[in-house]
């Protein structure tokens, strides 16, 4: 019942709105509930029937009684009427008499009142009102001659309220005289008063089952829904991570069995889960080991080329050639080693975040620094548009700079040596970066493939920069584990724009970018921004581009 | 260090003896190849390389020739690099350049904190390790005008390399030397890990800022009163590190 009450207590008016809710939200509320119910019209049932019984038992005996009574007083009436010298005296006064007489023996047993009616008037016991008996017994009495018995209410003369009781009624034969009604009223006060004492009983004792059954099924209900609520806690808590949590098992019921079967459970999950983490733990090694066996001799054979490449001009034309190429397909060799280490690493949830306060934007400058001399092979003007409000971050400046890295020789290497512009910009609880190349592009539907492993928008198109095919993949591990995001746009001839958001905290949500994912140049002045990525395309687009590279140029 | 008097002995004494003599530099690394290899880049870049192939025979090795720099891989048979390092700094504060093979586990910072100077992960280019090595053996340029500095209650004396408190000698190597007469030479300015990193490891480029981190703290266990309230190298939050008083 505490239950209940801690239940329904707070958002108490919110509860009450939806009813359902409240039932279905406490087992042992509808256990509770349920036999409180069921239990009061039981009893009610009950009590009406037991009441009925003994209302019945008590009044059929009260009627023998007072036939009998009123038997015995109208014979002795008769007698006395009989013995009684009528010659002498006035029939009137004998019946008076008479009724004086059997008034005064039903006085003294205060059983019942009489009335009599009498050739001139009625004769009646004091205080009681002649109107107590029913005309329908008057006449069946007039009728015929016997005793009849009915209930009625007895009226009193002196303003007591009225009673219920019996009327019982006969007749009185004075020889040669007739026929003279008498009418004994048996009021059933006492009855009542039983009645009364026992239907008191009977609700008490009622409300008193009620009760009781109620409480009786609120130890059961908890004797069942704790284990099960127990069970509950415990699954709650396997589920957050405390493998090591049990149910105690008691006895062999149904709720034992399922505290054992829970209990299996969670051992072989347990024992699942450290598989895992074994094979997670093992697979961290081996990517570890195989990082120290690969790297040592790559180191050698790194420096032997270097070795050989210092000496090109002593060599062989071929030979040259060959130690050229050696020199620089082992610089790619060491890169696709360190991306699938890294990747290998991301994958076995090995990568940790080491993050610092840094300016983001002195992070892009640096890294558009050092990519300068290649956009410069390339002929391609790399351009910062630099952010309006300051765009500090709690990241990891490494592996930010990565993700620019990987996000601008992207464009470089798509660019077809047009302008790249590199946004900068942050908000309330996000900096992004967004870099924007004017290249080939990609279809819309290729947003997501962009970052796969090994992807290519066109196998038949030769790399010129040797990129290893992880680069993307690697900044979006890098952008999920700041919790950050990592966007692509393009669009076939339209160029491509990757778009990194992280939050300014740690382990902070971003809710919004700063910078929209949809290039700026393709959003005209004065026009509303589009819909969506769908809203940009058509013959119009191509124009609009071009105008807007020009005014692009405004903020440089 | 409790041997920190005849660190400075060792560190300061052998590099000018040896001008014009070609400088020594212990290879100690198990692989025979990339020891091989060490060598012939070494040699070709006048420096007189010594080669030992196991950890528990590198302190002897160190003991008998005497070289100006360790070369140490961490993952070696016998003895643990970084045990081998902390050998080596127990009696000498020769420049440790440790080759390690996981640049981003707990190899580095092991490495730094049992007192390595400089790190050079595999796969490393030849004049990237030539460049850390030259960058270790070289002695800075005196400063010209001031050959006694002031820091806090530190006196430092560049001509003779040493460092002073109440007269008594503060025993550094020659890194930790160089890193407070960075800070000591522009008492007023904060320096920047990066800027630390450049001028004292010669890094062009941002590199681990642990390097810093780690020799901050070595030094700060030999010159402050409490390392744990610093007074003379004093953290500047969010910026760097400055002198301190």
């Amino acid at each position: 019942m505490a239950t209940l009450a801690e239940r329904v207590h707070p958002g108490w008016e919110r509860l009450l709105r939806t009813p359902s809710r409240v039932w279905w939200s406490s087992l042992p509320l509808r256990v509770i509930a349920s036999t409180l119910g069921a239990s009061t019209v039981v009893m009610l049932l009950g009590g009406f029937l037991l009441m009925q019984q003994a209302t019945d038992g008590i009044l059929r005996a009260k009627q023998q009684a007072a036939l009998a009574e009123a038997a015995v007083a109208l014979d002795t009436a008769q007698r006395s009427l009989q013995a009684a010298d009528l010659a002498s005296s006035n029939v009137n006064e004998v019946l008076t008499r008479l009724a004086v007489e059997v008034v005064n023996r039903g006085a003294s047993g205060g059983q019942y009142e009489v009335v009599v009616q009498g050739p001139v008037s009625d004769i009646q016991s004091p205080r009681v009102s002649a109107t107590s008996v029913p005309e329908m017994l008057r006449s069946r009495v007039a009728e015929a001659e016997g005793t009849w018995v009915t209930p009625t209410e007895i009226g009193w003369t002196d303003g007591t309220p009225p009673v219920p009781g019996l009327a019982v009624g006969g007749s009185l034969v004075a020889p040669g005289t007739g026929r003279y009604a008498i009418y004994f009223l048996f009021p059933l006060t006492s009855e009542m008063e039983t009645l009364q004492v026992v239907q008191r009983a009977v609700v008490t004792t009622g409300t008193l089952l009620v009760l009781a059954l109620t409480a009786v099924a609120a130890l059961v209900a908890r004797q069942v829904v704790d284990p099960v609520r127990e069970a509950r806690l415990t699954a709650g808590r396997l589920a957050s991570g405390h493998l090591d949590d049990r149910l105690r098992v008691r006895g062999s019921d149904d709720l034992a069995g399922l505290a054992t079967s829970m209990n299996f459970m969670a051992s072989e999950l347990q024992k699942q889960i450290e598989q895992l983490e074994e094979l997670s733990r093992v697979q961290q090694r081996f990517v570890s080991d195989v990082s120290h066996e690969l790297r040592t001799p790559l180191t050698t054979v790194r420096m032997a080329a270097e070795v050989l490449h210092e000496a090109r001009e002593d060599l062989e034309p071929l030979a040259a050639r060959s130690a050229e190429l050696l020199y620089h397909e082992v610089d790619r060799f060491e890169g696709l080693l360190g991306d699938l280490l890294e990747i290998s690493r991301f994958d076995a949830g090995a990568a940790v975040l080491q993050t610092e306060e840094t300016d983001v934007l002195e992070l892009v400058e640096r890294e558009v620094a050092a990519q300068r001399a290649f956009a410069e092979r390339s002929g391609t003007p790399l351009t910062i548009i630099r952010p309006t409000r300051p765009c500090t971050a709690e990241v990891d400046p490494r592996r930010i700079t990565r993700i620019l890295r990987n996000l601008i020789t992207n464009a470089i290497e798509h660019g077809e040596h047009r302008p790249i512009d590199i946004w900068v910009e942050g908000n309330e609880d996000a900096v992004a970066v967004a870099v924007r190349d004017h290249g080939i592009g990609f279809e819309a539907a290729q947003a997501k493939q962009v970052f796969h492993r090994f992807w290519r928008a066109d196998p038949a198109r030769a790399r010129t920069v040797g990129g290893t095919g992880l680069g993307l993949a690697i900044s979006l591990e890098d952008a999920r584990l700041h919790s950050g995001w990592l966007n692509a746009w393009g669009r076939p001839g339209l160029g491509a724009q990757f778009r990194l958001t992280v939050p300014r905290v740690r382990g902070g949500v971003v809710r919004m970018s700063p910078l929209p994912a949809i290039p700026r140049d393709l959003t005209l002045p004065g026009l509303p921004p589009p819909g969506g990525p769908r809203a940009v395309g058509g013959a119009g687009v191509r124009a609009v581009q071009h105008q807007l590279t020009a005014s692009a140029e405004e903020p440089r | 260090m409790s041997d920190a008097g005849r660190v400075s002995e060792t560190g300061r004494g052998s590099d000018p003896e040896r001008t014009g003599q070609r400088m020594r530099v212990l290879v100690v690394d198990d692989d025979a190849a990339l020891a091989e290899m060490l060598q012939i880049v070494l040699r070709q870049e006048g420096f007189e390389p010594i080669w030992v192939g196991q950890g528990d025979a590198a302190l002897a090795a160190f003991r008998e020739h005497q070289p100006d720099l360790v070369l140490l891989d961490v993952m070696l048979p016998g003895r643990d690099g970084v045990d081998v390092c902390r050998d080596i700094r127990a009696e000498s504060g020769v420049p440790v350049v440790m080759l390690t093979a996981r640049s981003d586990t707990i190899d580095v910072v092991a490495g730094l904190e049992a007192g390595a100077d400089d790190y050079v992960a595999k796969p490393f280019k030849a004049k990237e390790l030539v460049a850390r090595i030259r960058t270790r053996l070289r002695r800075r340029p005196q400063a010209e005008d001031a050959d006694v500095l002031q820091i806090g209650d530190l006196t430092i004396s560049v001509e003779g390399h040493s460092v002073r408190r109440d007269g008594s000698e503060i025993a550094l190597t020659p890194l930790e030397f160089d890193l407070l007469l960075a800070l000591a030479k522009n008492p007023r300015r904060v320096f920047s890990r990066e800027v630390l990193l450049e001028q004292v490891w010669g890094y062009r480029h941002a590199a681990d800022t642990r390097l810093v981190n780690v020799h901050v703290q070595r030094l700060r266990s030999k010159v402050e009163r409490d390392p744990e309230r610093p007074e003379i190298v004093v953290t500047v939050r969010g910026i760097g590190y400055k002198a301190g008083g």
